[in-house]
């Protein structure tokens, strides 16, 4: 277990950084279909939201196996999320609009699914900037712990975004919304983590 | 002739008819028969045929999977019919169940060099090998009851599993006004790059309607139905509010979710200004005279 502690985090960090590689690679070895620039705006996006429940899987991960390092990963999985986000965003408004700031800013005012997606993305950056541990000390835990909670509503409004771009196949962005749903569950109704906390004496507090 | 009178579109848009391709020569040859005089002087600089690669790898064909990438490899599921049947009925005199073969032999085939604009904005430049839909329409005899073509695609839960799903309303269905159906651009194509259609991209017969959004063109079509009243089409059963029945490319009319006044064009990095009716305005505005083009979008 020890061990696992140490190397955990560097592993979590080669870990959330695969995905962006991987497309990286495949954009550069023309590996991303004939619409490279679709791919990875949607790869972005798709792997911001991924990021963003894994933060949240954090919590439920540590309270089923004991590991206490994981519960202090949640920081650095979420301003992985938050990377991916920015370049998700900064893909469509420099690659696929390309600076186009007219457009841009009336499809953000047109398309409810971009408003959406911009509000979650605002949130997000709000919890990365208040990320620090000098942010903890100068907010004060409860008032941090009550920002930080925007989480939750920054993944809803990722699933949000992304339920309504797609066109008819609803299936990626329903599991999603499952995997979401199971995560909020899983904090408010006691029953599920009742074992949890029963068998294994939390080592670090609830978010 | 009509097609060739488009002045405010690049050279490129319809391969003149000089092209004719002999249909025995090309299906004498089998599979990959190269056009026999198929030149790259008639198309404009910034016009020129997307790669096959991509015109192949690249589709929207729900019936083989939602990702544009499932249809080229989810081929091989496709159903080997052969002989491939159309059936045609309705509103003419006459109708039956047709071969491919006995659909197709009466005519020339001929390339035709289209833009393809999708709903999704994004387009291609696609050289289609067809027969001109009226020659073929025209046979079975519409009668004057006949004021709409609605084209059927083929429906076989058990080889595409997709259709055991309700993404859209199966089979794929479209539709067109008797005068768009006959309208010279409009082509049924058996083939593309100078061979047999891809499953893909339709095998082994579908419809273009270049003027038109991408998913207009029915693909690998069982069935042809001349029909008074307006026939539905699978994508305005799922969103009547995003696809109309017309879907006439149109930058002024946004989808509700993305604008159509730019495109991608498939293999270029900076997008470009959509054109009224994908540049074919010419040949095809004075369809919809008269016609509010918002409210029929």
């Amino acid at each position: 277990m020890m061990r696992l502690a140490k190397l955990g985090k560097p592993a979590l960090f080669v870990l959330c950084l695969t995905p962006l590689a991987w497309l990286v690679f495949d954009l550069v070895s023309d590996n991303l279909g004939a619409n490279p620039i679709e791919a990875l705006v949607r790869g972005l996006g798709d792997w911001a939201l991924r990021m963003l429940l894994a933060v949240l899987a954090i919590t439920p991960l540590r309270q089923a196996t004991g590991w206490g390092w994981i519960g202090r990963q949640r920081r650095m999985v979420g301003l992985f999320a938050f990377t991916y986000a920015v370049l998700h965003l900064f893909s469509y408004i420099g690659i696929d609009q390309f600076f186009d700031w007219r457009l841009i800013a009336a499809e953000i005012v047109k398309r409810r699914y971009i408003l959406i997606g911009m509000t979650a993305f605002l949130m997000l950056a709000a919890l990365a900037a208040t990320s620090t541990n000098g942010s903890i000390r100068r907010l004060g835990g409860r008032r941090w712990k009550q920002l930080h909670r925007l989480v939750y509503l920054a993944a809803g409004l990722g699933v949000l975004h992304h339920l309504m771009m797609v066109k008819a196949d609803t299936r990626l962005p329903l599991i999603e919304g499952a995997v979401l749903a199971f995560l909020l569950l899983w904090r408010a109704v006691p029953g599920l983590n009742l074992k949890a906390r029963l068998n294994l004496k939390d080592r670090a507090p609830q978010a | 002739m009509l097609l060739r009178h488009s002045p405010d579109i690049k050279a490129s848009e319809i391969t003149p008819q000089r092209h004719w391709l002999n249909r025995r020569q090309f299906l004498g040859t089998g599979m990959a028969a190269v056009l026999p005089d198929f030149t790259h002087g008639a198309f404009g600089a910034d016009e020129k045929p997307t790669p096959k690669d991509a015109v192949t790898t690249y589709n929207n064909f729900y019936e083989l999977g939602t990702d544009k990438a499932d249809p080229a490899q989810n081929a091989r599921i496709f159903p080997a019919v052969k002989p491939w049947t159309v059936e045609v009925g309705g509103e003419c005199a006459k109708g039956g169940r047709f071969d491919l073969d006995d659909l197709i032999r009466p005519h020339r085939l001929e390339e035709r060099i289209y833009r393809m604009r999708c709903v999704e904005a994004w387009s291609m430049v696609i050289p289609w090998v067809g027969i001109p839909a009226a020659e073929v329409l025209k046979r079975f005899e519409p009668t004057s009851r006949a004021k709409f073509v609605e084209f059927t695609s083929i429906h076989d839960p058990e080889h595409l599993p997709e259709q055991r799903r309700r993404t859209l309303s199966w089979p794929y269905t479209e539709g067109l006004r008797i005068d768009e159906a006959m309208h010279p651009l409009t082509l049924l194509a058996t083939g593309l790059y100078g061979e047999e259609l891809p499953v893909q991209n339709g095998a082994p017969i579908r419809l273009v309607v270049p003027w038109k959004y991408g998913f207009k063109g029915a693909k690998s079509i069982v069935r042809i139905r001349f029909v008074e009243a307006m026939p539905s089409n699978s994508w305005n059963l799922l969103q009547p509010r995003e696809y109309g029945f017309y879907a006439n490319v149109n930058p002024a009319v946004d989808h509700p979710r993305w604008s159509q006044s730019r495109e991608r064009r498939i293999g270029e990095f900076l997008r470009r200004p959509t054109l009224p009716f994908n540049g074919y305005a010419d040949q095809v505005a004075h369809l919809y005279d008269g016609m509010d083009l918002r409210e029929n979008f």
